[in-house]
């Protein structure tokens, strides 16, 4: 059989560009690098006949690559000193990252809790940690593209270790600003590798100016111990980049508690990609999300629940408000091993269509290979009930404020999720303020 | 104060008012009696705006001027309220919120001054009190896991609260047991003044020992097929319907 010549697209030939201009000087373990750079030059960007991306055809929506970011200037970080200031509620401890780099000056570093560790991913794969590197990419394993990506380009992030039995009191907030300078990728890797019994929140938001045209690719790998509680929330805000791809591989051991949550209102084209994977018995997870699109935004929303362990519960629910021409897609896959009996897992997803040419995709599966299973999934996409829209106007209340109270009511389904009441305030704070700036 | 001319409507294509003629006046309770499919739903709901149902030709005229064009936000500002024959069910919607909103948003439109928090709960509290509302429930989604009493009295706390000039009743009676039927129609009756109008619409008579109308109408076929005092209404629970529907013919 002939070799069938690859047609590269100039995303991908730029990208291969980078690589050979930066790979001598990218930190840490260039062997692993350099092997999930091999994955990426031999599979191409991810194409709308790959089924995992379907719906998000990077090689038609990323018509070229920007170049990686640079290190800030110290006039760009003191422009960032106010960033995560949006979620003061949360009086969270701010790890900041501008363009992708640890920036320790801006980050709340002193009087460390006890059983707390903080480091730059940057420093740590430069002094050669290899504890460290031996455990990246081995999380939640994936041979998915973006995250070869991730890996063969990571500039920094955060490691974040967490001893058994620590209870944090207050939370960690990964606070990621793209300064838009000028447009640039930004690659960053974290990892929060959480002791049994720990009790954890960890939010993390992206924020920069609303017409940053950044490429992030980000990437989190957390480990939650037996018995620990850990709640991750993520605020896709405005200023998320023009592409923004994040990808969160866990792997969550027993008796947990994990709730992840993802807010998602900013980026042109967003696409949250969880890898969960129940290793011990009895875990109980929620995952849930929000989205609320307009214009042209496209975010796409793709769950992978990997059951391998017996009698967890786990439970999702994503919301997504599409407005104007946007284009909302889940894609959410249950997998059942066989040895996960008793596995207790359902999946819901509503999208709430506001205008004719919004678009909502769903495409739920269910892999089941254990008998003793309950396991279901749900999906409705529609408009606003009339009916009830009515019913508020002939109190009085006008048509856009009706609207409002219902979508809040929608939204706020998926909210009350969260158990930090501030932050929950100051998410449907966001989707107020996101239904005030509705035409 | 309320000015029916010559109501046609259709629904669906189907003509379901065919020339309706009603006058309400200031301070009067006007029954609206008639059997089902007569119209009686449809002319709440044509008063209320609802947009399903297309005005072919007449006039609804309240305090001389035609609502028809309004909006229903508008004509609820302008005191007109209808209380639903199903209440609908609003999750997430707290019932507190919903009043509070409601409350300011007539208020906003008639421009006057928007209540305080504490004020409307002040309010609410009172209203809700008399009612036998508790305030657990003020707290949960607008009628949800209310039962159909606790939903019919949501209505009439709306009423009291939005206070309007011009209340339309649809079957408010249906679902309810005794009980139930007497705590509304006290809370109706404490609403009524020389100020305010009430259209209450019902299929049986057994609503009007409580709410005692002065004014009976029979609505038949889409018109009001006759017109009597109250002892109409035992008339028509002696002999029911049938005469009416032959007469419309």
């Amino acid at each position: 059989m002939a070799e069938v010549a690859v047609i590269k697209t100039a995303a991908e030939q730029q990208l291969a560009a980078g690589w050979q201009e930066a790979k001598g000087r990218l930190p840490g373990p260039a062997l692993l690098r350099a092997t999930a750079f091999e994955r990426f030059a031999a599979a191409g960007l991810p194409h709308r006949r790959v089924e995992e991306w379907k719906y998000t055809d990077l090689r038609a929506l990323m018509r070229d690559a920007k170049p990686l970011a640079e290190v800030p200037d110290a006039a760009t970080k003191a422009r960032a000193k106010d960033a995560g200031a949006g979620l003061a509620v949360i009086e969270g401890r701010r790890l900041v990252l501008v363009d992708g780099s640890f920036v320790a000056e801006l980050s709340d570093l002193a009087d460390l809790e006890g059983g707390l560790r903080v480091r730059s991913l940057a420093q740590a794969l430069a002094a050669g940690d290899h504890a460290l590197t031996g455990v990246i990419g081995t999380v939640a394993p994936t041979d998915d593209i973006a995250v070869a990506l991730n890996t063969a380009f990571m500039g920094d992030g955060v490691v974040i270790e967490i001893a058994e039995g620590t209870t944090l009191a207050r939370p960690l907030h990964l606070v990621f600003v793209n300064s838009g300078r000028r447009p640039a990728s930004v690659f960053t890797r974290s990892l929060a590798l959480i002791g049994a019994r720990a009790r954890v929140m960890l939010v993390e938001s992206h924020e920069g100016p609303a017409a940053c045209d950044d490429q992030v690719n980000t990437a989190l790998e957390l480990v939650v111990g037996d018995e620990a509680h850990v709640d991750h929330i993520k605020l896709t805000g405005a200023g998320s980049g023009s592409l923004h791809i994040s990808s969160l591989m866990a792997k969550v051991g027993a008796r947990a508690r994990f709730n992840e949550f993802l807010f998602t209102t900013g980026a042109t084209v967003a696409r949250n990609q969880l890898f969960v994977r129940f290793e011990g018995e009895g875990t109980v997870a929620g995952i849930r999300g929000a989205t609320l699109l307009r214009g042209r935004q496209h975010a796409d929303m793709t769950v992978v629940a990997d059951h391998v362990a017996a009698a967890c519960t786990s439970r999702e629910l994503f919301k997504s408000v599409l407005d104007d021409e946007s284009r909302g897609v889940f894609q959410g896959r249950i997998t059942v091993r066989p040895n996960a009996q008793r596995t207790d897992a359902k999946m819901a997803t509503h999208a709430l269509l506001l205008s004719e040419s919004a678009e909502a995709d769903n495409k739920p599966e269910l892999e089941i290979f254990a008998d003793d299973v309950q396991c279901g999934h749900g999906a409705t996409a529609g408009a606003l009930d009339e009916d009830l829209l009515f019913y508020l106007k002939a109190r009085g209340i006008p048509a856009k404020e009706a609207q409002s109270l219902l979508i809040e009511a929608f939204v706020g389904e998926a909210v009350e999720g969260i158990e930090h009441a501030g932050l929950r305030d100051a998410l449907m704070e966001q989707v107020a303020a996101w239904l005030k700036a509705r035409g | 104060m309320l000015e029916i001319k010559d109501l046609h409507v259709d629904v669906d294509g189907r003509q379901i008012l065919t020339g309706l003629d009603l006058v309400v006046e200031k301070g009067s309770v006007h029954a609206i009696m008639g059997p089902n499919g007569s119209g009686k739903s449809t002319l709440a709901h044509v008063l209320a705006g609802k947009e399903d149902y297309v005005v072919t030709g007449g006039q609804v005229l309240f305090d001389g001027e035609d609502i028809l064009a309004l909006e229903p936000e508008e004509r609820a500002a302008r005191g007109l309220f209808l209380a639903f024959q199903y209440p609908l069910e609003i999750p997430g919607v707290a019932t507190f919120n919903f009043l509070r909103t409601a409350i300011n948003a007539q208020r906003k439109k008639r421009g006057e001054a928007e209540l305080a928090v504490p004020d409307i709960m002040k309010r609410v509290r009172e209203a809700a009190g008399k009612l036998g509302i508790d305030q657990e429930m003020l707290r949960r989604g607008l009628n949800v896991g209310f039962s159909g009493g606790e939903k019919k009295r949501n209505e009439i706390l709306q009423m009291a609260l939005l206070e309007p000039r011009l209340c339309v009743l649809d079957e408010t009676d249906s679902g309810l047991d005794i009980d139930a039927l007497k705590i509304v129609s006290d809370g109706v009756n404490r609403l009524r003044s020389p100020e305010r109008s009430f259209v209450v619409i019902t299929h049986y008579q057994r609503l009007l020992n409580y709410i005692v109308p002065d004014v009976v109408h029979v609505l038949s076929r889409g018109r009001i097929a006759r017109t009597g005092g109250k002892e109409l209404a035992l008339e028509l629970e002696a002999k029911g319907y049938a005469q009416y529907q032959e007469e419309a013919v």
